[in-house]
């Protein structure tokens, strides 16, 4: 490891645990969980159904609380954050894409994507401009006015990736993006995203697709609730975020 | 978040619930104009009876003969056994007791009034030309009584409206001469407008010097005796020093009832204000149900928009703007539930009026702040637990529930 990396270290995930009880069982969703991971860094978590990489993903993004252990992101330990100041942190470091979309369906693509500058108190003017430029750059801009369900899954997706990260987000969290997309839309919203990750967002992706998994710059498999290889492409380094 | 966005956000999704929204507007809308309406009856009520016993006037002492133990009750219907008021002792009273300034002893009587070959049976009032002051009344012809000793009686008389027309048609009546039984008088002045009051018509009156009318009716003994009360005193010492002088000069003995009507209206204005108050609550009951009905319907729309609370709180939306979400629709919808309420009322009172315009129908300005207040209040009172529970709702949950 590079000795820069002690200095800017993005996640710091130490002796990690979050245990579910069903009845009378236990499920250690996860399980003693030590992660790193630099600013600009691309990583795709793989692993069976249930081996805990949705879990890990929500306390990555401050939307669970582990149960043990600690969390530092970008050196603030958001352990001893209130839910107020953990929402403070979601709202403007972190992106969420989601499996399912989670648009809201009475609210055209545009206002989907304009909602967390619209939760945020930001003029309509100010927004305008913003959000013009993101659904453009994501490619929807002639769908602006539609609802949800005019729109095909794929659009549906970057209308949602136009959400995450119009408030500018250093950590763009995805769990199974494509996972309800066909082949062809699935590869054009995983490009987006690495487009997204060469302009310096860190990217951590979920995906059950070997190929598009290989294509991140680091691979994290896990099984039972652990990391059972974390695995650094050879050569790739990752993304220095715009100082 | 900003006012035109939070505004557009809630309309939106009460937009998506159009059935549920209705509903309460409509729960709403009722509970409002309910008490809209229902003050206006009230109050109207109360102006009409303020209105009729308007003409009682003000700072009056009333007596009549006998004793009625219950202050502000109705006087006696039948004569009593109680021994007759005089206009010696009128007289008396009107010399003598601080504070009395016009007095009206009142004879009343029937018969028939005739004149020429016409005759109509009348109500005959033996008074004093104060008594058109004290009763608020107007001459529109001619003059009012003369001004005479209490016992010193003469042939004239002023009638009322519609006895004039029924005596005389278009003709002059000033100056011509009625017979009223074995008398003959001389009619001076004619009365304005119908003077309808308390169930006596006195348009359909004739009105002769008191103790004239004594003669007529051969009695000693009077009706009524209506006393102003001067300025400077007030009504109730005046109508206790009266009360006491009548006692001495009935030998020791309370046999007459005085009464000041201002106190009976004041009674009446008190009982009317409780009973409007009192519809009012009702009415305000249903607001309340109206309110129940906003609760389970914040309630219905946090179960569906589980995820959408999910996701507003994945994006960054602190607990505290979820809820003000849900208040805020609730609020909305309870506003323009309101809004329609006030409206549909206004109609109803206007209707009212233009039905019975006779009774002032109005709604008191504090009943419709209280209608607005009441439903806007009750509905985010009620919103607030159902609101509660979507902020606090764990996004992870919340996010997995479809
Ligand atoms: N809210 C929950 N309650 C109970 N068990 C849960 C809950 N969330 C996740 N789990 C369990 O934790 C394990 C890990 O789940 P998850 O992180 O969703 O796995 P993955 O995303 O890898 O499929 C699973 O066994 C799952 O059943
Ligand atoms: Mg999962």
């Amino acid at each position: 490891m590079k000795a820069w990396s002690w200095f800017r270290r993005m996640i710091e995930v130490r002796g990690v645990s979050k245990t579910f009880y069903l009845g009378d069982s236990a499920v250690h969703a996860l399980d003693n969980i030590d992660l790193h991971i630099e600013p600009g860094d691309y990583l795709s978590v793989m692993g069976p159904s249930g081996s805990g990489k949705s879990t890990l993903l929500n306390m990555l993004g401050l939307l669970d609380r582990p149960d043990d252990g600690s969390y530092l992101l970008n050196g603030v330990d958001t352990m001893e954050l209130d839910e107020n100041e953990r929402a403070r942190l979601r709202r403007d470091q972190i992106g969420f894409v989601f499996q399912a979309y989670h648009l809201i369906p009475r609210l055209t693509a545009r206002e989907n994507v304009e909602l967390p500058l619209m939760l945020a108190g930001v003029a309509a003017k100010t927004r305008r401009a913003q959000v013009d430029e993101i659904l453009d750059k994501l490619g929807i801009g002639s769908r602006a006015h539609h609802l949800p369900n005019q729109l095909s899954g794929g659009e549906r997706q970057r209308v949602a990736i136009g959400r995450s990260i119009v408030m500018k987000p250093s950590l763009l969290l995805a769990d199974e993006p494509t996972g309800n997309l066909d082949t062809r839309s699935g590869q054009e919203v995983t490009q987006i995203l690495e487009e997204l990750n060469r302009e310096g967002i860190t990217l951590l992706m979920v995906t059950h697709n070997q190929s598009l998994g290989d294509r991140a710059r680091r691979h994290l498999r896990m099984v039972d609730g652990a990391i059972l290889t974390d695995h650094q492409q050879a050569g790739a380094e990752p993304n220095r975020a715009p100082a | 978040m900003r006012l035109p966005d939070l505004l557009r956000f809630t309309t939106l999704a009460l937009r998506r619930q159009r059935f549920r929204s209705g509903m309460l507007l409509l729960a709403v809308g009722l509970g409002v104009a309910a008490v809209i309406v229902l003050t206006a009856l009230g109050e109207g009520a109360r102006g009409y009876v303020m209105g009729e016993f308007a003409f009682l006037g003000k700072d009056t002492v009333i007596m009549f003969p006998g004793r009625k133990e219950t202050t502000g009750g109705m006087p006696p219907v039948t004569g009593t056994s109680a021994r007759a008021i005089t206009l010696e002792e009128v007289e008396v009273l009107q010399r003598t007791v601080a504070g009395i300034g016009g007095v009206a002893p009142l004879v009343l009587g029937n018969a028939p009034v005739s004149f020429e070959a016409r005759a109509r049976d009348s109500m005959v009032i033996g008074t004093t030309a104060d008594f058109f002051d004290i009763r608020l009344l107007e001459i529109a012809q001619g003059s009012n009584l003369p001004d005479l000793a209490l016992d010193e009686g003469k042939p004239v008389g002023v009638i009322g409206q519609k006895l004039k027309s029924e005596l005389f048609d278009n003709r002059r009546a000033i100056g011509q001469w009625v017979r009223l039984r074995d008398y003959r008088f001389r009619i001076i002045g004619v009365l304005k407008g119908t003077g309808d009051s308390f169930g006596l018509d006195l348009s359909e009156a004739i009105f002769i010097p008191v103790a004239s009318a004594q003669s007529v009716f051969n009695v000693h003994g009077l009706f009524r005796v209506l006393m102003k009360v001067q300025d400077n005193h007030r009504v109730d010492e005046v109508k206790s020093r009266v009360a006491d002088r009548m006692q001495e000069l009935h030998d020791g003995e309370l046999d007459v009832t005085v009464i000041s009507p201002d106190a009976m209206l004041s009674t009446f204005d008190e009982i009317l204000r409780i009973l409007t108050l009192g519809v009012a609550g009702i009415a305000a009951i249903s607001l309340i149900v109206a309110g129940i009905l906003v609760m389970n319907v914040t309630l219905m729309s946090v179960k569906q928009r589980t995820a959408e609370i999910g996701l507003l709180k994945a994006i960054g939306a602190p607990s505290a703007q979820v809820r003000s979400l849900f208040l805020a629709e609730a609020a909305l919808i309870a506003t323009a539930g309101a809004v329609l309420g006030m409206v549909a009322g206004h109609v109803l009172v206007t209707v009212g009026r233009h039905l019975y315009p006779a009774i002032p129908f109005t709604t008191p300005p504090w009943a419709i702040l209280a209608a607005l207040g009441l439903a806007v209040g009750t509905a985010l009172l009620f919103a607030w637990l159902p609101a509660q529970q979507a902020a606090r709702l764990e996004p992870v949950d919340a996010l997995g529930r479809k």
